[in-house]
């Protein structure tokens, strides 16, 4: 077993590995509990975070209901709040919709495309034994805790969970007075929110160092696959953009329990309670809220986008097309995302005038991520494509980030925005970002990488039907959602139809609950066809795809250590189908070939 | 499954995507589901620019949606005859796909400063018409009075029913009481949050008579959703009448608001 790198020997940490107490128990505990090691914490993640996603999943359905059926007894969930005789209350209500976001965001797609897939691909796709800090690691993982524990909570205390919306405007949510879950729910949600900001900084750090220091022999950063790129860039954007979120997180907990005034003005009178010292200023929490949280965007996506650049070229059995490009123009994404955070603030009574200073860099922002997709479709020109579920899903996912990224033009466009704003249109847009894009790309990844972390392949044929279901009930869903936008339906609005230019729109949003309803269900069939297949699935070999990187060599799944032989890299992670060599790819660690190289030079 | 069949028929359900997506939009004018009908003098570039947008997306999303499908019907491996292309990309490519979308976004971006400073930045010279005091959850409304002058002891008070006269520049003070509204006016294409701490103006011209929904936008708390108004438009007779009646029922009603008691 490996223990060190060639390169960095003074990053060896094998030790941490092997010399804990092997006595029952303990061992037990060190191995699969407070594990060091990072396949396991990427397993512990993952677990997590679908357990989440099937909160975040009822959640929105309870969402829908009332969106369709407004004030009707809730089927079965209706019993657990009977004080409203089976009716959702209007607080309950935003109650719902804020916790729906904040479970999905902060819970689900931040930790299990940075904390599952970072941590169990990272060492492995550059041939590390594991990550540069193994302890931090650990404490990332274990840092979600608290976060889980307080978020969890929130909807049992008094006034029940956090209501002011994930964005948790002030003076809403710094004004205890000001709604009836602003006590201790939104206090318990900014101490989650700081804890997600620990660990997912604890992480940053770890995959920058790690991706820096601790390739393989031979992996040049130009020999990186994509989905190391995109963490990579991730990582970065996570470490600059967090400690503005984490500050302003604690000012808002300070105005809220020590009387401070950051984001009140003065005289601030509401629901007739006694005004706090005031001085501030509401757009101040904006500014650095969506600072942070439009990075968080494309901390949501970038990720998702490597892992299908990848997958693509496996089913494809092509090189990525135009490798440099995409990287560029993932960094043009995580630079560029500096400085569109005043789009969400168009119509917030910020300056106009710099409101067209950031219409302008959020136009441009639309390039990268145009380059990005026709270099997709021209990865699939020309290929040899075999429609594996994962396939299924990485297809789907350049499909529906498509209409994901045109219909942000819209928003962009800040005359539209003007009537659009805070309607479905945006909910449209960003459910086709984040469900219909990254949802998509981590099934794409959990049923491309699962034979390499439990040694088992999932079963396709379900795995298929699952596709389809997930794919018609979402667009079903989604879709729908900009002709709400155009009609200007608002969002986060308990009851809409009492409104004479909305009433007519309620048989459509039952027809997106129906597809809605569809959609979680499907989500069974993933369930069973996951835990059956940890168990019960034919075993996989090592490389399963005919793929070319290097978790492919290690064992499926790897033992402590990574893999059983030093692997040294000759070539990108690209090489399919390449001219005059008798397989049709070349793994990165296959040794130098005469044809290959000429092929190669021939390409460029 | 890797035979032609399946090829066929995932192929197929990609090509639903442009086909049902351009079928939705096609069809939701027909039922009544789409902008509602503007009566604002800016509404007009506002719409033309979201159908000029509209077009625009609407042309890449069925091209990039139907190669994606053509590249999912041919190059299926099942009916493969050799190898995939070895390719590592186009330098030529890269350059007409970034610079083509470069330029159609950038003119895009000047194309619309002018109507956004309509609606935001070129205010009219002019005292307020109306002061709006958004509170949970209504619309304070606040007339100048006969003096014309907003704050002195003669304004008038309602709430939740905003008359503005017809044909005319319209200037609303925008003000929040307690958290973050959002002032909306469907019809009239208009939107500005209100602030606490913040006096925001609003402007715009109605062109056409009738009575719509005055909607919070921006989530205030529990009560969100029922935070509704309505604005008349009204021709300036029609509106000095009813300026006059709301008047006299005001001192009617309540003498001392005269004394400007209930002001702040």
């Amino acid at each position: 077993m490996s223990t060190a790198t060639a390169t960095t020997p003074s990053l060896t940490h094998g030790d941490a590995h092997h010399g804990g107490p092997q006595g029952g128990l303990s061992h037990f505990l060190s191995t699969y509990v407070f594990s060091k090691d990072h396949k396991v914490i990427g397993l512990q993640f993952l677990f997590s975070t679908l357990l989440w996603f099937l909160v975040g999943g009822l959640l929105a359905l309870a969402v829908r209901w009332q969106v369709a059926w407004p004030w009707s007894d809730v089927p079965v969930l209706g019993k657990l709040f009977a004080q409203q005789g089976g009716q959702m209350a209007p607080e309950f209500y935003t109650m719902l919709f804020t916790m729906h976001a904040t479970v999905m965001i902060f819970l689900v797609i931040i930790p299990i495309l940075a904390g599952a897939f970072g941590n169990f691909l990272i060492p492995l796709m550059i041939g590390a034994d594991d990550m540069a800090f193994p302890t931090l690691n650990m404490l990332s993982y274990w840092f979600m805790w608290p976060a889980f524990f307080a978020f969890g909570a929130s909807f049992f205390v008094e006034g029940g969970a956090a209501s002011g919306g994930w964005t948790s405007y002030p003076t809403l949510s710094t004004n205890v007075a000001s709604s009836p879950s602003s006590g201790w729910g939104q206090t318990l949600w900014l101490v989650g929110l700081t804890f997600v900001g620990v660990s997912s900084m604890l992480g940053s750090v770890n995959y920058m160092t790690t991706i820096i220091l601790m390739r393989a022999p031979g992996m040049t950063m130009f020999r990186l696959p994509m989905t190391i790129w995109a963490m990579f860039i991730t990582a970065v954007l996570q470490a600059f953009a967090l400690p503005v979120l984490t500050a302003a997180g604690f000012m808002q907990l300070f105005d809220r329990t020590l009387g401070t005034g950051f984001f009140s003005p003065e005289g601030n009178i509401v629901n007739n309670a006694v005004p706090g010292a005031g001085g501030g200023q509401p757009l101040l929490w904006q500014h650095l809220f969506w600072f942070y949280s439009h990075p968080a965007v494309y901390i949501m996506i970038l990720p998702a986008m490597g892992m299908v650049s990848d997958i693509l070229t496996v089913f494809a059995r092509k090189p990525l097309f135009g490798y440099r490009p995409m990287v560029y123009s993932i960094a043009g994404i995580a630079g560029l995302g500096f400085i569109v955070w005043g789009h969400h603030m168009f119509m917030s009574g910020m300056n106009p005038a710099l409101g067209i200073t950031f219409m302008v860099s959020t136009m441009m922002i639309a390039l990268p991520s145009a380059v990005k997709t026709f270099n997709w479709l021209g990865t699939l020109w020309g290929g040899r494509i075999e429609f594996t579920t994962s396939m299924l899903f990485a297809i789907s996912f350049v499909s529906m980030f498509i209409i994901g990224g045109l219909s942000g033009i819209f928003m962009a466009a800040t005359p539209v925005d003007i009537f659009i704003h805070d309607t479905y249109f945006i909910v449209a847009h960003f459910h086709y970002v984040l469900f219909a894009g990254t949802a998509m790309g981590v099934w794409a990844g959990i049923y491309f990488w699962f034979p390499k972390m439990f040694g088992r392949t999932m079963n396709e044929f379900w795995g298929k039907v699952h596709f389809f279901l997930t794919f018609i009930f979402l667009n079903g869903t989604f879709f729908t959602m900009h002709i709400l936008g155009a009609v200007g339906f608002p969002r986060r609005l308990a009851d809409a139809y009492h409104y004479e230019t909305f009433h007519h729109l309620q048989p459509l949003n039952a027809f997106m609950t129906y597809c809605a309803i569809g959609m979680v269900a499907s989500q069974v069939i993933f369930a069973a066809n996951f835990i059956y297949s940890m168990f019960w699935g034919p075993k996989a070999g090592r490389n399963p795809w005919n793929a070319n990187t290097l978790e492919w060599t290690a064992p499926s799944p790897p033992g402590h250590g990574n893999f059983d032989f030093q692997p040294v890299v000759h070539r990108g992670p690209y090489e399919y189908s390449v001219p005059g060599v008798d397989k049709d790819h070349l793994m990165q660690t296959d040794p130098p070939n005469e044809a290959a190289a000429r092929a190669a030079a021939a390409a460029h | 499954m890797n035979s032609r069949i399946a090829g066929i028929f995932w192929a197929l359900l990609f090509l639903l995507v442009p086909i049902l997506g351009v079928a939705v939009f096609a069809v939701a004018p027909a039922y009544d589901h789409w902008l509602p009908k503007n009566v604002a003098a800016h509404g007009p570039s506002i719409d033309g620019l979201f159908y000029f947008i509209l077009a625009l997306t609407g042309v890449v999303f069925i091209v990039t949606e139907l190669l994606l499908f053509w590249f999912m019907w041919k190059y299926d491996a099942s009916q493969a005859r050799g190898p995939a292309t070895y390719v590592q990309g186009s330098h030529t490519l890269e350059l007409v796909w970034t610079i083509i979308p470069a330029a159609t976004l950038l003119f895009i971006a000047i194309y619309q400063m002018n109507a956004w400073a309509d609606v935001k930045m070129r205010r009219p010279r002019m005292s307020p018409t109306v002061e709006v005091v958004a509170r949970q959850f209504e619309w304070r409304l606040r007339y100048p009075g006969r003096d014309g002058t907003l704050g002195t002891p003669d304004d008038l008070f309602l709430v939740n029913d905003l008359h503005v006269p017809m044909d005319e520049d319209v200037l609303i003070q925008l003000k929040s009481m307690d958290v973050l509204h959002s002032f909306f006016l469907p019809n009239l294409r208009i939107k500005q949050d209100a602030v606490p701490g913040m006096k925001i103006p609003v402007w715009f011209k109605a062109t056409e008579t009738g009575s719509y929904d005055i909607v919070c936008a921006e989530l205030c708390g529990w009560g969100h959703y029922k935070m509704k108004g309505r604005i008349t438009i009204e021709s300036r007779e029609d509106f000095n009448r009813w300026l006059d009646e709301q008047y006299a029922k005001q001192e009617a009603t309540q003498p001392e608001a005269a004394a400007g008691a209930a002001a702040d």
